[in-house]
């Protein structure tokens, strides 16, 4: 069995955690990666092509109804929620959720909700408490859960409050976090 | 792609829109299920029931828990001059197509609370057009159509619609359009002249008339690829040929089975025409 979707969510500080994740991947990487970074609603495409500059795998800000397709990475898209679907993404303009939107927590529940156990999510740094519950509901369905260790992070009240919530899988560091999912889903892979 | 099977809640919530729909006639059965599922659930919370299936019967022998439901179901988020950059890009490409037809109208389909409907009235008058335009704005939604008809806005949003208003190409003074009474700002009554605000749900009703432009954004999400297909050969047929379709921000045409019949006409501001 291999896993459908890794979910990542990070607030304040994202940016350079992300760009570490992503140069981190190798080009075959095949798991499709969602992720939710907090950011202003008035922003423009600039943290698409920031982090585009770190990787070679195509990275795009969602569309409704949009395809989940192998080998690609997705942004929630500023000011709508990201959600899972069977084999593709929905969005919505439903209330901030935390105070966010996109909200951490809206994609790893649908996430886990469609996928199961097949889901692995990722927590990094941010100053808030998005995030939390969703992974919650990922451990439930029995996902992987990851947390990046408090003290790697810029901020560490995200990290701090999935772990003190969720009995997360693995607390690592922010430089092992690419290794760590590369491992995950070869090994599952074979 | 293998799906995985039916949890017990999905059942739940087939029986309840299955339940909603043959009893009111209310038809939420081919909507997104993830965000919809959320606001069930927010729901189920609010009137303090522990599961669906008590929502269920809750529903059905309670009539007025059935509005209160409608009422939580729709999401109705909006502002003026939402995008402007959509706006912009309406004004360069389509404003001078519509100036070769002697009468215009504009179908405004799931307009909410009608903020998107004076924004286009508004810019149609600066383009000087809009004495030639209908324009039919509808939701399935009365509670917001009857908000849409007054045209009654918080004046505390007038400051942020006066920067978006700008942004998108405005050419007046914003606080022309509109008369602060205590916490409200009220829009000038001419404004609705030439729009007709009615009721139309998109999951069942049919057309109604041939359009120039038809304005749906941020309406389709909240449908599952079947509906959006059964309301974008509604919106095809509805159009006169090189009629003007717009979206939202973060919608596209490309995912649905209409994707050919349309080219669009403004890169990224998901303005399409159709073709032949
Ligand atoms: C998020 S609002 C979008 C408002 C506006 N068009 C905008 O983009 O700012 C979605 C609207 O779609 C309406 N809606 C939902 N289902 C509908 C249906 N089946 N037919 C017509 N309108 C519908 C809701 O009542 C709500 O007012």
């Amino acid at each position: 069995m291999s896993f459908k979707i890794i979910v990542i969510g990070t607030s304040l500080g994202g940016l350079s955690a992300l760009k570490n994740i992503l140069v981190n991947l190798p080009l075959d990487f095949l798991t499709p990666i969602a992720i939710v970074q907090h950011r202003h609603k008035d922003s423009d495409r600039t943290l698409q092509a920031l982090l585009q500059e770190h990787t070679s795998l195509p990275i795009r800000e969602v569309e409704d109804k949009q395809e989940i397709l192998p080998g690609q990475i997705y942004l929630a898209p500023p000011d709508y929620h990201l959600l899972v679907e069977p084999g593709y993404f929905a969005l919505s303009t439903d209330e901030p959720v935390s105070f966010a939107r996109p909200s951490i927590d809206v994609l790893f529940e649908s996430a886990a909700d469609i996928y199961r156990e097949q889901v692995i999510g990722v927590i990094l740094t941010g100053a808030n408490q998005d995030g939390t519950q969703g992974l919650k509901k990922v451990q439930a369905h029995k996902g992987i859960t990851i947390v990046q260790e408090p003290a790697t992070a810029e901020s560490s009240i995200m990290p701090k409050a999935a772990i003190a919530a969720v009995a997360v899988d693995w607390i690592v560091s922010l430089s092992e976090i690419a290794p760590l999912l590369v491992n995950l889903c070869d090994y599952i892979r074979k | 792609m293998d799906l995985p099977k039916s949890s017990l809640e999905d059942i739940e919530i087939q029986l309840l829109l299955e339940g909603v729909y043959q009893y009111y006639g209310y038809d939420f059965r081919n909507y997104a299920l993830s965000s919809l599922k959320r606001r069930i659930h927010s729901f189920v919370r609010l009137e303090g029931l522990t599961n669906i299936s008590a929502l269920q019967e809750r529903l059905l022998h309670h009539r007025p828990c059935l509005d209160r439901f409608l009422l939580n179901l729709t999401v109705n988020v909006t502002s003026m001059f939402r995008d402007p950059s959509f706006y912009i890009a309406f004004r360069q490409q389509v404003i001078p197509l519509l100036r070769t037809y002697p009468f215009i109208r504009i179908w405004h389909a799931g307009c909410s609370t009608g903020e998107e409907v004076y924004s286009m009235a508004i810019l149609l008058q600066e383009e000087k057009l809009y004495h030639r335009c209908r324009i039919y704005a509808t939701d399935t939604n009365e509670r917001v159509l009857q908000n849409a008809k007054n045209g009654i806005f918080s004046l505390k949003l007038m400051q942020e619609y006066t920067q978006l208003y700008l942004r998108a190409g405005g050419q007046k003074s914003f606080s022309e359009y509109y008369t602060a009474a205590y916490d409200n700002a009220i829009f000038r009554a001419s404004l609705r002249d030439n729009v007709i605000f009615a009721q139309h749900n998109l999951a069942s009703d049919s057309s109604f008339n041939e359009f120039n432009v038809i304005l749906c954004r941020n309406v389709l999400i909240y449908f599952n690829p079947t509906l959006q297909k059964r309301v974008h050969t509604l919106f095809y047929n509805s159009l006169c040929t090189f009629g003007i379709l717009g979206l939202g921000r973060q919608e596209s045409i490309r995912f649905t089975p209409c994707e050919n019949h349309y080219e669009e006409i403004a890169q990224g501001e998901k303005l399409y025409r159709r073709l032949n």
